[in-house]
Parts: structure tokens; sequence; C-alpha cells
């Protein structure tokens, strides 16, 4: 929330809001994804900017009312510019008391909590840990609690479709929806188009969600002054014109390097095993069969990317994607890829490590991997998606850099923006510029590491061409002749270029940009990846507040980018903030002799405004 | 218009390159280059058309060898490559050399989905029932009891029967060669190229450094004849210098006996016929060994089913007839709005 608090008013007039943060909390089983999922289309139809943040556990169902089966699903809207999904609710829906008792912590005080009433019985309290029910004491004194017993209205809502009780109260979500999109001023037809689609085969369950759907709306008309509830209003959001459409991290990192593939003129190859978060790339390429494109799904990560690797080297465009332990798996294939010099595009969605970790939570720990990885000097290029949409355009260069220097590339992704969605303005494909694979085809002087001189990557000859057939592997290759090669100083030439080829890579990137503030000044916050809109926000709030701090955001992690050194040092203190132990910081500190500071969040939830906010003053010497 | 192209048929030769081969001397890998480079002639097999994949090992040296692609990958994965390969450009031929460790150690998970999947590839697993480039230690066929550098008091392992194995998994051809068999071994080797889908040949290959004639109770040139059958499709399986043994189905023990024509009123009515698309009998014929079996060779199994890259291009192709692939609609899917 970036504008005025969000207040407990008085009068029934409508208030008018700038910006505000909901989050919907319940049980695993209470449609908590698809209440929040549902709330952001209709908020993106009406013209808010917003950022979600889908929170949930990792267990498919877990025993129900327990702490650790509550899935959150939270929304930050505004007609202002959003760039997170907030750091405290504004208003808080609960549907059970272990939702209550895991959400509660983070409410803005004063905040609003509407609550399922009906869900506070003993059992349910007892599931959640609560020794007294938290209504009954003044635990919640300082927020504005309307206590509602959704379970019963549902229930008595959906009579007259005669569902068992299981499926009645499976409509709950809906009836709280209805509620909100009464607080909001939202219209609902959309939401009812959407569930008479998904019930299509099963007409009674539609019928009896939209008659949830609609009581909760009613509830709010006539129940707003008996239990003093109030209407907001949130203004549209002044965006550039165009066609919009809500898009998450997963969807614009498939379609972007889906379009890298047809700009390349190349047939993608996904070579693919599932895991979470990534599994959604694999789930949407293999629906999109109409481009040629093929999905593989492997027995496991290595047969993935093998395959990859083995469709660049029949000419295809290979791809294989993963979170951080199958990446791990990964690592000695990539090495083959990058020994023998083949595009490959490798995305990784970081979850919170090591080893399994917190499949379902975020984090930015893969960095080192990413970089540093791999037996031997194995450089390869490093590219990050700063937020939902920007997957899109981060895609397309990673096949561009992937098949003009023949390298693999790898993308790191989080399973925050992996989730999250926000509006996108959507592109043309046709405002993209083609950049055409040219397969090597003249068999005179041919050998298959023949290098562009300006670039240094070699020729990529395909099987099928006539007069080119060669032989390559993980055997080190003669300089002269790519034939395999055990000579000390080849090695170490073949060492050297593959490394200068890597480097001379910043060449191609842009320049390194402030993305919001100076060049120079007294302190800088470097960020990469999904921690961009917390960074922005915090870095904007605190010059507005006359703060000498500016925000440099990394797209490009390795090579770096060739000004990032000077520009760094152009202000007396940098911050690097991430979501790890300080490897960005680390890379910095070693590439740039930078005396640089870190700031680390590893709770596997993503930086609050404030967290960075409170860094930004306690490094400008407390002194605003 | 175009000029008829005439193809030069070309020879064993032709599939020579001008690396010099570093196997040892009285390798059993000799023979099976000499034996591919056959069949590729043989069968009128196009250098720019083919692909060698391998893994790590010996064995996996194979694809320097040979003047067609060659892919020398990693240790066991050479099956991911290799569909990688398929998938992207299945007018391809892909063959994928491997050994025993490689194929059946590390990389037994991918032999196993690789098989089952049917991918459109020739798999030649080499066994020699040892490690011989890390210098000697036991495989996973090699024989319990075998003292080497990793199992100084002998081996304790169960081994495997790579056959057995390729037909559990799911093969639809399964064959066996011998390295020095240079009739044979080029035939099939030809019939598993004909064969649309996973072909797997297990070459049964001498190590002459680490695991010394350890075929040599049935690959003596001498007694070969009465250690060895040779399979045909429809024929009974008879063998013998004299033409006089034959395997008989013993419905009591449920199992396949040598029995010898004339004796105990045995006559040719008795011997089994060799029929490549019985998988029971395939896996019996898998399982028997020496020196109380003869060494079974030749196509052991074939009963062609739809390849994996076969159904992959065809449902693309086929989703491609009722969808148009355009992109700038895709990006538009699901709900929008404009802003003016």
């Amino acid at each position: 929330m970036s504008g005025q608090p969000f207040m407990k008013i008085q009068n029934s007039a409508i208030q008018e809001l700038d910006s505000v943060v909901v989050r919907f909390a319940g049980d695993s089983g209470d449609g908590m994804q698809l209440t929040g999922s549902q709330f952001s289309v209709v908020t993106a139809l009406e013209g808010s900017d917003l950022s979600t943040f889908p929170d949930f556990p990792a267990e498919i169902r877990a025993p129900v009312g327990t702490t650790f089966g509550v899935s959150a699903f939270q929304i930050n809207f505004g007609s202002v510019e959003i760039s997170t999904a907030g750091d405290e609710p504004d208003v808080l829906v609960i549907m059970n008391p272990a939702a209550l008792k895991v959400n509660i912590g983070n409410l803005r005080k004063g905040g609003l909590i509407i609550l399922d009433e009906g869900s506070f019985n003993i059992k349910n309290l007892k599931k959640a840990g609560y020794e007294i029910n938290p209504l009954d004491d003044d635990s919640l004194s300082q927020y504005d609690v309307k206590r509602i017993d959704i379970t019963k209205m549902t229930v008595e809502a959906v009579k007259e479709f005669g569902l068992g009780n299981k499926d009645a109260l499976r409509c709950k979500n809906m009836w709280t929806l209805g509620l909100l999109l009464w607080m909001f001023g939202r219209k609902r037809q959309t939401i009812i188009e959407s569930l008479e689609q998904k019930f299509a085969s099963k007409p009674e369950l539609a019928e009896a969600n939209i008659a949830a759907l609609n009581a909760g709306h009613a509830f709010g008309e006539t129940a707003e002054m008996s239990y003093a509830l109030h209407r907001y209003h949130v203004n549209r959001y002044k965006e550039e014109a165009g066609t919009y459409r809500t898009v998450n991290g997963n969807q614009s990192l498939s379609w972007g390097i889906l379009a890298g593939s047809q700009l390349a003129g190349l047939k993608l190859v996904l070579g693919s095993y599932p895991i979470t978060p990534a599994s959604p790339l694999l789930h949407t390429l293999s629906g999109l069969k109409e481009f040629g494109v093929v999905t593989f799904q492997a027995e496991d990560e290595i047969a993935a990317i093998c395959a990859a690797i083995g469709a660049s080297f029949a000419g295809g465009l290979g791809m294989t994607t993963s979170s951080g332990p199958g990446i791990a798996l990964k690592t000695e294939a990539l090495g083959l890829a990058i020994s023998t010099e083949l595009p490959l595009i490798v995305v990784d969605i970081q979850r919170a490590g090591p080893s399994t970790g917190l499949p379902t939570k975020t984090e930015q720990s893969d960095l080192y991997q990413a970089v540093w990885g791999r037996n031997g000097d194995a450089p390869l290029v490093v590219l990050s998606v700063s937020n939902s949409t920007d997957g899109f355009d981060v895609g397309i260069e990673a096949v561009r850099i992937a098949t003009k220097y023949m390298t693999p590339v790898m993308i790191l992704s989080d399973g925050y923006i992996a989730n999250a969605s926000e509006p996108w303005r959507i592109p043309d494909i046709n405002d993209y510029e083609p950049f055409p694979v040219k397969f090597h085809k003249d068999p005179e002087g041919f050998h298959p590491f023949l290098r562009n001189t300006e670039t240094l990557a070699r020729v990529w000859a395909k099987p099928g061409t006539e007069g080119l057939m060669h032989r390559i592997g993980g055997i080190e290759k003669d300089y002269n002749s790519g034939h395999i090669s055990y000579d000390a100083v080849n090695h170490q030439k073949m060492t050297d270029v593959r490394k200068a080829k890597i480097d001379n890579i910043a060449n191609d990137f842009p320049l390194q940009k402030v993305s919001l503030g100076t060049e120079g000044g007294k302190l800088a916050v470097v960020g990469w990846g999904s921690t961009s809109g917390a960074i922005h926000q915090a870095v904007k709030r605190a010059r507005n507040d006359g703060m000498d701090v500016s925000h440099i955001h990394l797209r490009h992690i390795w090579p770096l980018p060739r000004n990032l050194e000077e520009l760094l040092k152009s202000y007396d203190k940098v911050i690097v903030a991430e979501m790890n132990a300080g490897q960005l910081n680390t890379l910095l500190r070693s590439q740039y002799l930078l005396d640089t500071t870190l700031l680390s969040k590893v709770t596997g939830q993503p930086f609050k405004i404030q967290e960075i906010t409170d860094a930004i003053i306690e490094n400008l010497g407390g002194i605003k | 218009m175009n000029k008829p192209v005439e193809i030069t048929k070309l020879s064993p030769k032709d599939f020579e390159t001008d690396q010099e081969v570093r196997w040892c001397p009285g390798c059993g890998d000799y023979a099976i280059l000499k034996g591919v480079q056959m069949a590729l002639a043989n069968t009128g097999a196009r250098p720019e058309n083919t692909v060698f994949v391998s893994g790590i090992g010996c064995s996996s040296r194979f694809p320097y060898y040979i003047s067609t692609y060659g892919f020398h990958t990693i240790h066991g994965r050479a099956p991911g490559f290799a569909t990688g390969i398929k998938l992207t450009n299945p007018d391809l031929d892909v063959w994928l050399v491997t050994g025993d460790g490689d194929g059946l150690s590390i990389g037994g998970n991918h032999m196993l989905h690789v098989l089952r999947r049917n991918v459109d590839l020739q798999i030649m697993l080499f066994n020699n029932e040892i490690y011989g480039l890390t210098k000697g230690q036991y495989s996973p066929t090699s024989r319990p009891g075998l003292k080497t550098p990793s199992s100084p008091y002998g081996s304790v392992d169960a081994p495997l029967s790579p056959c057995v194995f390729a037909l559990g998994a799911g093969a639809r051809f399964v064959a066996r060669g011998i390295d020095t068999s240079l009739k044979e071994l080029p035939i099939t080797l030809a019939r598993a190229k004909e064969h649309k889908g996973a072909s797997f040949v297990e070459i049964y290959q001498n190590c002459i450094v680490y695991n010394d004639n350890v075929f040599g109770e049935f690959t003596e040139k001498k007694t070969a004849q009465d250690t060895q059958i040779h399979l045909k499709d429809g024929e009974r399986m008879i063998f013998g210098k004299d033409i006089k043994k034959g395997l008989r189905f013993n419905q009591d023990k449920f199992a396949l006996e040598v029995v010898i024509l004339g004796e105990n009123g045995i006559t040719e009515d008795d011997i089994l016929i060799h029929d490549e698309k019985n998988r029971h009998m395939a896996f019996m014929l898998c399982e028997i060994e020496a020196p109380e079996y003869p060494a079974v060779c030749g196509v052991i199994y074939c009963n062609p089913s739809e390849s994996y890259d076969h159904s992959v291009t065809a449902q693309i192709e086929k989703v491609k007839e009722t969808k148009k692939a355009d992109f700038n609609a895709l990006l538009r899917s699901g709900r929008t709005w404009i802003v003016d």
C-alpha cells in the first residue's frame, strides 16, 4: 500500500483508496488460490494495477484444519503503480482458525478481518492450536473484526440445489468472494461466466457456486448497517494504451523462449522432468504443438537436459527447465554443452534450498550454482527475470545470445514471480527483429570448431548436411581441427577461448542503467530477479522523503554489464539486497574488490518494502 | 529440373575416419568396428544421415572411428542425447554405442526408458563383463567371485543379463552377437537398422587386458558349432557340428533343454521352431547360459510397434492440422482488456 492507511471509517460513504492489500487465507481445501485468482482477474479487468502472491503449502492435501495446511493468496491493487504484492495486508479474509493463527501476525494494525465465525468450532480451534477462542478474548482488539457465519449462510444459499454437505461447504469461497466484490464495487459477470465454464458438465455445481457468489454480494448490501461493513473504491490505474492481460512469470517465460525460437527459425525441443515450481513451463509448452514445439517428459532431470543437448546437436533449440535440485543433477551434462559449445536454454525457477528445502517457497540461492557450479572452468551466460512479465523479453534475449554465441544460457527466475500475476501490455511479435540461425553448409576447410573471429562462436553444422560429418564430445578438442586432443598448450588455449567468448558477450549486453535515481550519490541498492518491485518501491519512497539513494537492478548476471564496476564505484555505499545469504554480494565483491553491504533474507518469503527502507535509512546513517 | 543424383555405393572403408584407433591391441572392439562398417556399407547407409552417439567407457570411443556424425557424451546418458536427436530430426539414422557399465550401471535407468519408449535407435551394448577404461573393476554383468581391484576377495554382486533386462523393459527387438563373428554380426546389425523402434543388440566383447577369454567356453573357433546356436525365424533350433543338437521345451520343468536328435527317440519334430514374435520364448532364450546351453546368437525377438519419435511427430502434425500457429493470438488468449 503506497497511499494513505486503510482506516476504520465511521460513516457509510464509499472510501477512496489509492491501493489496498487483500489476503485470502484458509485451508488447502477452501479454494483460496481460485478465489484469489478470480478476484485478480476482475480487478485487472476493471483497470487496477496489481501484483499477486500465491502462498501455499507443499502438501497437496494437508490434514484439514491444521496450520501447515493453510493456503493463502495475497493481492495488492491500486490506482497507483503497484510493483509488489504488498508488505502487510489491509484486509485479511479468514476461512478457519488455522488461517488466522498463521496470518494474523502480518496484518496491518487497525486492519480489517473478515472471518468465517462458523468455522471457529472447538475441533478447528484445537487443530489450530488455540486453547482459547481468539474471538472470545481481546487478542484481536487492535483490528476491525467482522464475524460472519459464512459456513451457515453458504449452506443456506445453496440448499435448493440438493448438494451434499461437502459440496455445499465448497461454495464458501464463492460466498466470500461475492462479499469482497461488493466491498470493492466490482462486477460479478466475469466470475459467473468462468464458473459456468468450469462446471459445464455439472450444472448444479455451477448454479450453487453462482448462488453463493450472489448471496455473499447480497449480504453486503443488506448487512451493511448491522455489521458496519463499508465499501471502498479504487480508481483505474493510468497505464500506457494497449491490450492487456494478466500473466505470471512461468507463462511469460515459456512464451518468451518460444518466441525466441520462432525468431531464430528453430524447432523448440524441451526436455523436462516435473518439479515445483518449474512444472508449469512444461505444461504450457506441451500444449503448444501447433508451433511445432516438441516436449519430452524424461525419466529424470539428467535425461531431460541430455535430450535438450541432443536436440541442439541435431539443429534444434534445446531447452530444459527445472528448479535448484534438478539443476544440480543436470550439472555434468551442462559441462558437456559448454565443452561442445552448443546453444541451450536452461531455466532454473529457484526455490528455497538446500536439498529439497522449502519446495513452494521462494529464494534466490542458485546464483552460485548458475555462475560457478560446475567441474572445470565452465563459463556460461546467466540472465535473470525481474518480474512476472519480464520473462518474455528475457526468454527472447536468452535464445538470441545462445544461438549467436553457441553457448548454454541459464535463466534464473524464482518461485515468487513464477506464480505471481501482473497486468501485461501484450506485445506484438512482429515488433521483434528476427535473428535467423545460419547453419554452416560449406565443406571447404570445415571443422566443427571453426570460429567466428568476432563472436568466437563455433560453426553450427547439423547432422543431415552432406560433407560436414564430424564427431564431438566432452574430451578436449584441438583448436585447429576439432579432433580430440590431450595437448597441454591446446587445453590452455581452449580454456582461454571459452572464457573469452563468454566475457565478450558483455559487449553485446546493454549498458547497466540506473533503474531509479541518479548515477553516483550516497547510496545504491543493487538487486537482481524478483526483488525488483520491493526495492523499487522502497527507493521511490526514500527519494520522495529526500534521501539520496538509487536503485540498480541487474538482468545480466554473467557476464556482468561492462559498465557496472564504474557505476557501482560512483556511490559512497552499495547495498546488495537478495534472498540468499549473499551470493550476488560475493560475486560483486570478488569481481570489483568493492566493499558492499549485504541485505539478506532467507525466510522463503519475498522482501517487504519496509525491510529495504529500514536498510536504506540505516546505511544513510539513520538520517533521512 | 533437378539432375538425378547418382548415389555411389559406399564400401566399409568409406566409413573409416582418419583418427588413430586407440583401443588396446587385440581388443574385441576392433572386430565390432569392422562389423558395423560392413553393416553400414551393406545397408546403403549415408554418412551424412547417420549419427553415432555414445556415453563413456572403452566402447564409447566408437564414434571417433566412424566417418558419420558422432556425439561422444557423458557416462550412461547416451539414450537421452539420442532421444533428443531423434525427436528433433526423425529422418536421421541414430546408433547408440554403450557398454555393460555405461548402459546397465550408471545408465541403467535411461536404458530402461529408451527401450520402453521404443525410440527408433540401434543400441549396441558391448558386454565384456568388466570396467575397462577405469582399469578393471567388476561390472553389473561380472560373474560372482570375480577378483578385481575393487573386489580382491571376489565379487559378491549378483550379475544382470542384458538381454533379459531389455526384454523386461519392453524392448521390441533383442538380438545378440559375438565380436569376432564377422559373418553373422553385420547381418544382425542390418536387421537392427531395418527395425523401426529401439533395437537392442548385446555383443559379447572380449577385453584382452582385464577379463581375457571370459567368453572362451563358447567363442573358441574349434568348438563354436557345438557351443553356439544361431537363430533363424521360422526354423528349428538345431545346432552342433553334426547338426544333431537341438533345443526342446521340457513341459515338466517348464524350461528349455538341449537334446540330441536320434537319442531317446528325439526327432526333428521335438525341436522348437524359432518365432521372433514370441516374447515368452525370447525370455527363455535370453536366460539360458553356457556351458549347460549354447550361447544364443542372432535375432531373439523382433515384434515391431510404433516408435516413440514417430508417435511424437504424428501427434504434433495432427494438432497442426486443427490449430493455426498464431503467436499474437496465443498472447491474446484468455481474458484481455484494452486501455485507451
